[in-house]
């Protein structure tokens, strides 16, 4: 495996935004969930929850709720505004102002036709969804009191409303309110606080199912108007409902932490008598549970603690499969970090600003696995905030460390920067082209930035001490509209790969400025892609843990490729829960790969023999333990290290010294807010 | 258990009742609980004994009430039996053999059994007979759980859930199908889920089961092989022994070590109510039929009777066991009652006649802690003078690094409380443990004394200090005496073991590890010591009546000696491994526990007569240490040899497993039978001695109730207790006379008692009253003694009936010559 002196960075002080919403469209299995800083998130659950798109957020901008209409996706917030989201360029298509306040909750209904919206002012505003556009239709019969919760009947007739103290039916067609159930408040000193009904669910049979802040599941008779049933959940909250898709199982997400299952079944075997039955409680979450999805088979959940929970309930999966583990779903899968090889500088990205540090440096001599005193500490060198409220997209860094990119939604800035006496300088003149990176890049000899823009092109820019000029766009011929999100160039400039979420991987030549070669399009989303320096192969690794390599000379599989999809990747290789989010070359020897993802990192030995299906295949201690001769015997090319836990990057530095920037899960969960106290027993 | 001629090892008095669940009848009036080989009814108000079924040969297993006649229980032993009873009456209706060891039944319409972990329906055959045997067996399920409370019926016995280990297992009956549901063995936070006990709820297909960890699951949709699912409920810290739903399933019940009931709403689970303090871990819980009152059996041996709104209602308290018994088994010579250690730092008074618990002495007097691990003081040593009316105790606390604490408590016998009052403590009496104590035996003198040997190598003599060191100078001082050491004796520096005094008090014999010494108590002078080939003495004897010349001893070289005092030599010695040597108060008889091959061996014989007078193989497995010989109240007349030791006292002894066993005769046994048959009495009334005080005066009262007694015997019997109006109300409809008839006789006894006191018609009603009585009788095929003595005073007239039909026929014509207007008035009013 060979030995590397490690600089483990920890001072990147990453902190994913609580997540304050989620909409699951079950038709493309997308889960669409937005944080508390009004980041979007795509995930595809039907790849390995692969984190697709990201939509950075702004300042101001607080999103309450989202949801999906087809392959449209809504959102509406505390602003005011409703946003109608661009998933092919990842921006905000338009806003909307709805004129009624804060909006606390949007819905459309079952056709896909309308939408509409609960205001603080007490109004639920309709509006007509068009082909390019939402228009104002009418206004419901406005009540005191803002509303918080709606939902749709599914017929479209009846729409059940949660506001302060009671939830009001309102006829659809008339705008007329035709029920008002009150809900009753909490005991004891909550008595005088009035209740939120923070989600309402309306099922197909006429039952409304709300959640309440007196910690209530009430389940009411939708027709009558009458209550059929209270579950006393929690002492504190009952923050949202979700339903699954044939209503046979409700889940509710608490303040607790806790995720309460419900269930639809009839209380005797041969009886078809059915009543909602309070069965499980996962606890997955240390925070309020501020976003539920009640897919097929999983229960989601997301709140305050930042994490995106999949909890497989076990009775719709089978036992023992990749699908019935749970997932975490704890950093982001793409890259925040850039690594400067050459100047041994590290970007961090941050929503609103990045920072530039210099790693620390130690002459000191040491055994495997001793840490070394730190000659020079490493220093933050740079501290650059963000412009005009949006928050950043992309970032780069180049090679030399001289040049800074990055981009938001509306633009992309470029700088300049001095190390003897720090300065940056911001270059002004910019080609208009390069007004979109989803991906910015930097060629090796940081004399080219690489932006990927609209439709899968790439903008290429020359950069000089002068001016920046624009040379070209890079188009594929395939003529996908989806983003690009991973980018990356080759050693020797003549290479750049493209891998967008249409998992198309596009090849250019730099040289010959035009498209060189596809790879053949694999089901899985590609997480990450180099291009080896000398051999010029392209390595990919997709979301379902399967590692490619092309070489671009040939235009084909390599021969070592053909040999890992013959004998296939062992087992424990591919059940592992997060994905490779970053892939580089070891400089010294070409035969080796260093790839890591959230729990490991890992080199691969491309002239070692494949692990068998039956070997360890974590056997660095077993290894160890061996004389010499046999090592080589045993020893096959996955070499694991899990010596670093929650790995955000590692990269190689041009000295061949190891960069690990890990970001540990405690360190962001110690700077979390207070959760709600719970009485522990024995404490 | 091997058979000796006609005495057999019993379980009697003091035997567990918390064994399996107890069952609360349909009118929550009794309580049936298996106890050892019988069955005991309890009153669920007045926490009496009514009735003791006896019957089965070996441990009753369970108990159940027949689900298509409430007034009858099943109930099935060890002994393979299965027999149905009328508890109201006491009555034994049948008897089934079963060819498989029966370990428990289980509720259903047919009787379910286990046998080596399976489950078989026994299909009961309908026969008159009251021996039938059965032998349909159809195994249901294999490889359960040898617990009961792991196997119940659901819903109307549509089903029957059942969990083992880490797996729970549904049977349908109607579709013959089995669902297996199986957990983790741990889960990640360490919890055991291992299953305890399951309930099914009574209405809804819902399973609760109880788990190791203190959780308790609700199985819902268990028809499903994968769509099932539970919901989990947790307050209980360690594995919950019992659960049980209402009959309503309204409320779900649940125990385990804490000793908390704890009462979870169905469908409201956040909801619940906690009963604390119960005592001692919970480890069943029945509810009765109408749901009005719970029970929960505890682990010290005790049934708590609970209503339905969380109160205690009563407490049947048995004997007391907990892990060993420090303190010898004792009998009080006072109450004649069984006294060893009872709840912790007290001991019970138990009364074996009666099989209840008198009442505890608080000896420590120091609150317990209900915490593992803690050391707390234990009382280990109690003893007994003659006369019953001191009683000594050793307590101690060993706690890890610090010093032994010792305390020896002596108590006096208070007449007016009648109890037992503190007179004396001596702290740190001894410096080591104390190993041995007694009293001296004699009766007459006045000084009262007591011998304590002790590890630090000294045997203490206290005596009762005399009245004149204390009304000296300070008279303010407690006139009472009390007790201060008088000797202290060692010898060689040897450790001392046991202490025993001769039946007259004259000579004390301390053994000193193989040595034995014998002391005058009078003079403090070592008269002589014996001893025998090395091996430290075990037990240390003095032979009664006429065999006190002898001392016994046993060694830990597997011998049993036998010296005479007069010769000061070795008598006779024999080759055993005595446990435990043990003296007959009564008798010359001295029993010896000897332990081989892991079973206990039994010899009773006299010191003056080489041959054992009685002897049994394999009384018990394991070593028995604790034994005593208890007085009988009367003399048993036992002819045969071999039982003839048993005539005066009996033996009870507690086996490993803290089971209180006796010897039992046959003729015992017969006699036992016969008085259960004798003692049927009133369903509610308790069959205590007050009663037969006031039944014996009733009798006698009716007795006395001639027909010339005179005119105040005449107002006893009320009209709704008169002869007429029973006869109008309990005869069945089909066989009365036609209603003018009946009208008639009405209206008479009304006039009689009311108006009319001529002599006549007092004849002729005594009359006509006898001859209903005696009619009465015949119809009625179970004869009530009490009925009998009732009727016994009239017996002699029986033969004037003949002459009662022309009577009433005279009295009839009467009748119809009267005027009925004033009957319509009568009725208006």
């Amino acid at each position: 495996m060979g030995e590397f002196k490690v600089h483990r960075v920890r001072f990147f002080d990453y902190m994913p935004s609580a997540i304050r919403a989620m909409a699951f469209n079950s038709h493309t299995e997308r889960l669409a969930l937005v944080r508390a800083d009004g980041a979007l998130e795509i995930f595809n659950f039907a790849d390995h929850y692969f984190q697709e798109k990201v939509i950075p957020g702004q300042d101001g901008r607080a999103v309450e709720a989202l949801c999906w209409v087809g392959q449209r996706l809504f959102s509406a917030g505390l602003n005011g505004e409703i946003t109608e989201y661009d998933l092919e360029n990842l921006r905000p298509r338009y806003t909307v102002e709805a004129y009624g306040g804060p909006i606390w909750t949007i819905g459309s209904n079952k056709q896909g036709t309308l939408l509409m919206v609960g205001c603080e002012d007490g109004t639920v505003k309709m509006f007509e969804i068009l082909k390019e556009r939402i228009q104002f239709q009418r206004n419901l019969e406005r009540q005191k009191g803002r509303i918080v919760s709606l939902s749709w009947h599914p017929s479209g007739t009846l729409i059940a409303a949660g506001m302060m103290d009671m939830i009001r039916i309102f006829n659809a067609e008339t705008g007329h309110a035709t029920h008002r159930m009150l809900v009753e408040r909490g005991v004891g000193a909550s008595k005088s606080r009035e209740v939120v009904v923070w989600s309402v669910a309306f099922l197909s049979d006429y039952t409304i199912i709300s959640g309440d802040s007196a910690g209530k599941v009430q389940i009411w008779d939708g027709l009558t108007g009458t209550l059929v049933r209270t579950h006393l959940v929690t002492k504190w909250d009952v923050l949202c409902l979700s339903v699954s898709q044939d209503e046979s199982s409700l889940i509710a997400g608490t303040s607790e932490g806790t995720v309460v299952q419900f269930q639809f079944i009839s209380s005797t075997v041969d009886q078809q008598e059915e009543e909602w039955v309070r069965t499980r409680t996962f606890k997955n979450h240390s925070h309020d549970v501020r976003a539920l999805a009640h897919t097929e088979t999983a229960v989601v959940s997301g709140g305050m603690d930042t994490q995106l929970v999949v909890r497989p309930l076990l009775d719709k999966v089978e036992k023992n499969t990749q699908e019935s583990a749970m997932r975490k779903i704890a950093l982001p899968h793409r890259s925040l970090v850039c690594c400067a090889k050459k100047a041994g500088l590290l970007l961090f990205q941050f929503p609103d600003h990045l920072e530039v540090w210099r790693v620390g440096e130690s002459d000191g001599h040491g055994k495997p696995g001793d840490s070394l005193p730190v000659k020079r500490k490493p220093e933050k060198l740079i501290q650059l905030k963000g412009k005009g409220g949006d928050h950043i997209y992309s970032s780069a860094l180049s090679p030399c460390g001289e040049w800074l990119a990055y981009s938001t939604v509306s633009s992309v800035r470029l700088y300049r920067l001095q190390y003897n006496n720090i300065s940056i300088t911001k270059v002004s003149k910019l080609p208009k082209d390069l007004c979109l990176g989803h991906q910015l890049c930097f060629s090796s000899d940081s004399t080219k930035l690489f932006a990927s823009s609209r439709h899968s092109s790439v903008i290429v820019v020359a950069l000089n001490q002068l001016e920046c000029k624009y040379l070209h766009t890079l188009k594929p011929k395939s003529g996908s509209r989806q983003p690009v999100h991973l980018l990356c160039t080759s050693e020797d400039g003549k290479w750049l790969a493209t891998a967008n979420t249409d998992c198309e991987i596009h090849v250019y030549d730099l040289h010959k400025r035009k498209l060189h070669c596809t790879v053949p399009i694999y089901s899985s989303c590609p997480t990450a892609i180099a291009i080896h320096p000398t051999t010029s192969h392209l390595v990919v690794v997709h979301a379902d843990q399967q590692i490619f390599e092309y070489s671009l000379v040939q235009k084909e599989y390599t021969e070592w490729s053909r040999k890992l999809q013959k004998q296939g990747l062992h087992s424990l290789w591919l059940e592992r829960d997060t994905p490779v989010t970053h892939v580089t070359f070891s400089l010294k020897n070409p035969a080796h790969i260093i790839l890591h993802d959230m729990f490991m990192f890992c080199i691969i030995d491309q002239s070692l023999p494949l692990p068998e299906s039956k070997t360890l295949l974590y056997n660095q201690m077993t290894l160890r333990s061996l004389p010499e001769q046999e090592r080589i015997r045993h020893s096959h090319a996955f070499k694991i290290c899990k010596n670093f836990k929650h790995v955000m990057c590692v990269s190689l530095l041009e000295d061949h010294s190891l960069v690990v920037v890990e970001r540990p899960l405690l360190d962001m969960m110690s700077q979390l807010p207070a959760p709600v106290r719970q009485k522990k027993f024995a404490t | 258990m091997v058979e000796h001629g006609d005495i057999r090892v019993v379980h009697r008095g003091g035997s567990k009742i918390n064994f399996r669940k107890p069952v609360i009848t349909n009118d929550s009036r009794f309580l049936l609980c298996a106890s050892g080989e019988s069955v005991k009814v309890f009153s669920t108000s007045t926490e009496e004994c009514i009735h003791d079924l006896r019957g089965h040969t070996d441990l009753v297993t369970g108990v159940l009430i027949k689900p298509s006649n409430h007034l009858q229980a099943f109930s099935c032993s060890a002994d393979g039996t299965v027999r149905l009873w009328d508890f109201t009456d006491g009555i034994l209706i049948k008897v089934r053999l079963l060819p498989s060891i029966v370990v428990c039944p289980v509720l259903s319409v047919s009787v379910s059994s286990q046998s080596l972990f399976q489950l078989v329906a026994v299909h009961l055959p309908q026969s008159g007979d009251q021996l039938v045997e059965a032998r349909e067996l159809s195994a249901v399920l294999t490889g359960i759980s040898s617990n009961p409370a792991a196997t119940v019926f659901g819903r109307g016995g549509e089903y029957i859930a059942s969990a083992n280990g880490l797996q729970l297992e549904v049977y349908f009956f109607k579709k013959q199908k089995a669902y297996r549901f199986s957990l983790k063995e741990d889960n990640k936070k360490g919890g055991k889920n291992t299953f305890t006990c399951v309930a099914c709820h009574p209405n809804d297909d819902c399973i609760a089961t109880g788990h190791e960890d203190g959780k308790i699951r609700l199985w819902r949709n268990f028809n499903h092989k994968k769509e099932y699912t539970y919901s989990t409920l947790h307050w209980h810290h360690s594995a919950v022994s019992s659960l049980s739903f209402t009959p309503e399933g309204t409320n779900l019940l649940s125990g385990g070590i804490e000793s908390v009931l704890v009462q979870w709403r169905y469908n409201q689970e956040n909801q619940r109510d906690f009963l604390p303090r119960l005592g001692a871990a919970i480890t069943h819980i029945a509810v009765s039929p109408d749901g009005a009152l719970y029970c929960t059996s505890h682990s010290d041996n005790k049934i708590t009777i609970i209503q339905s709104c969380v109160k205690v209602s009563a407490v049947i308290q048995g004997l007391v066991k907990g892990e060993s018994v420090g303190t010898d088994l004792m009998i009080d010579p006072r109450s004649k009652s069984l006294v060893l250690n009872g709840k912790p730092g007290h001991l019970q008074f138990y009364s074996l006649q009666r099989d209840k618990l008198l009442y505890n002495l608080d000896i420590v007097q120091q609150e317990y802690i209900h915490e593992s691990g803690l050391q707390q003081f234990e009382v280990v040593k109690a003893a007994f003078d003659a006369s019953g009316n001191w009683l000594a105790t050793v307590e101690e606390r060993k706690q890890k690094g610090a010093e032994l604490e010792l305390n020896l408590k002596l108590w006096a016998f208070d007449e007016q409380t009648q109890s037992f009052v503190l007179n004396t403590t001596i702290s740190a009496p001894h410096e080591a443990q104390i190993t041995g104590m007694c009293f001296s035996h004699a009766t007459d003198s006045q000084t009262t004394m007591l011998v304590s040997t002790s590890k630090d190598g000294h045997f203490k003599a206290w005596q009762l200090a005399a009245q004149s060191q204390t009304d000296g100078k300070q008279p303010s001082v407690c006139p009472c005496p009390s007790w201060s050491c008088d000797f202290v004796g060692a010898y060689h520096g040897l450790v001392p073991e046991c202490c025993s005094f001769s039946a007259d008090g004259s000579l004390l014999a301390v053994s000193f590890q193989e040595v034995v010494t014998v002391w005058s108590p009078a003079s403090w002078e070592l008269l002589t010591t014996l001893s025998q080939p090395p091996k430290a003495i075990r037990n240390l004897c003095f032979g009664r009546l006429s065999c006190s010349k002898y001392l016994l001893g046993t060694t830990d070289s597997n011998l049993l000696c036998c010296w005479n005092l007069l010769t000061c030599s070795l008598e006779w010695s024999t080759s055993m491994d005595v446990s435990l040597l043990l003296a007959d108060p009564l008798s010359e008889n001295m029993a010896a526990f000897c332990c081989q091959a892991g079973c206990t061996d039994l010899f009773v014989f006299k010191p003056s007569e080489p041959r054992p007078l009685f002897s049994q193989k394999a009384v018990c497995s394991g070593m028995v240490t604790r034994a005593v010989f208890a007085p009988r109240e009367e003399m048993l007349e036992s002819c045969e040899e071999s039982s003839q030791w048993l005539n005066r006292s009996q033996l009870y002894f507690l086996t490993q497993y803290m089971d209180l066993m006796t010897f039992t005769t046959k003729t015992e046994e017969e006699r036992l039978m016969a008085s259960s048959k004798q003692l049927v009495i009133d369903d509610s009334v308790a069959m205590t001695p007050f009663y037969l005080l006031l039944g014996k005066h009733r009798q006698q009262q009716q007795g006395g109730d001639d027909p010339q007694s005179g005119v105040s015997a005449e107002r006893t019997p009320l009209p709704q207790g008169s002869v007429a109006i029973k006869e109008l109300l309990q005869t069945p409809a089909h066989v009365l006379p036609s209603t003018s008839f009946l009208c008639s006789m009405f209206v008479q006894s009304l006039l009689i008692s009311v108006t009319d006191s001529s002599k006549h018609a007092e004849e002729e009603m005594e009359s006509e009253k006898e001859e209903e009585d005696s009619e009465e009788e015949i119809e009625s095929s179970r004869t009530r003694p009490e009925q009998q003595a009732a009727v016994g005073g009239g017996e002699a007239a029986e033969s004037a009936a003949p002459a009662m039909t022309k009577a009433q026929v005279r009295e009839l014509r009467r009748v119809k010559k009267l005027d009925h207007s004033w009957l319509a008035g009568l009725l208006d009013s």
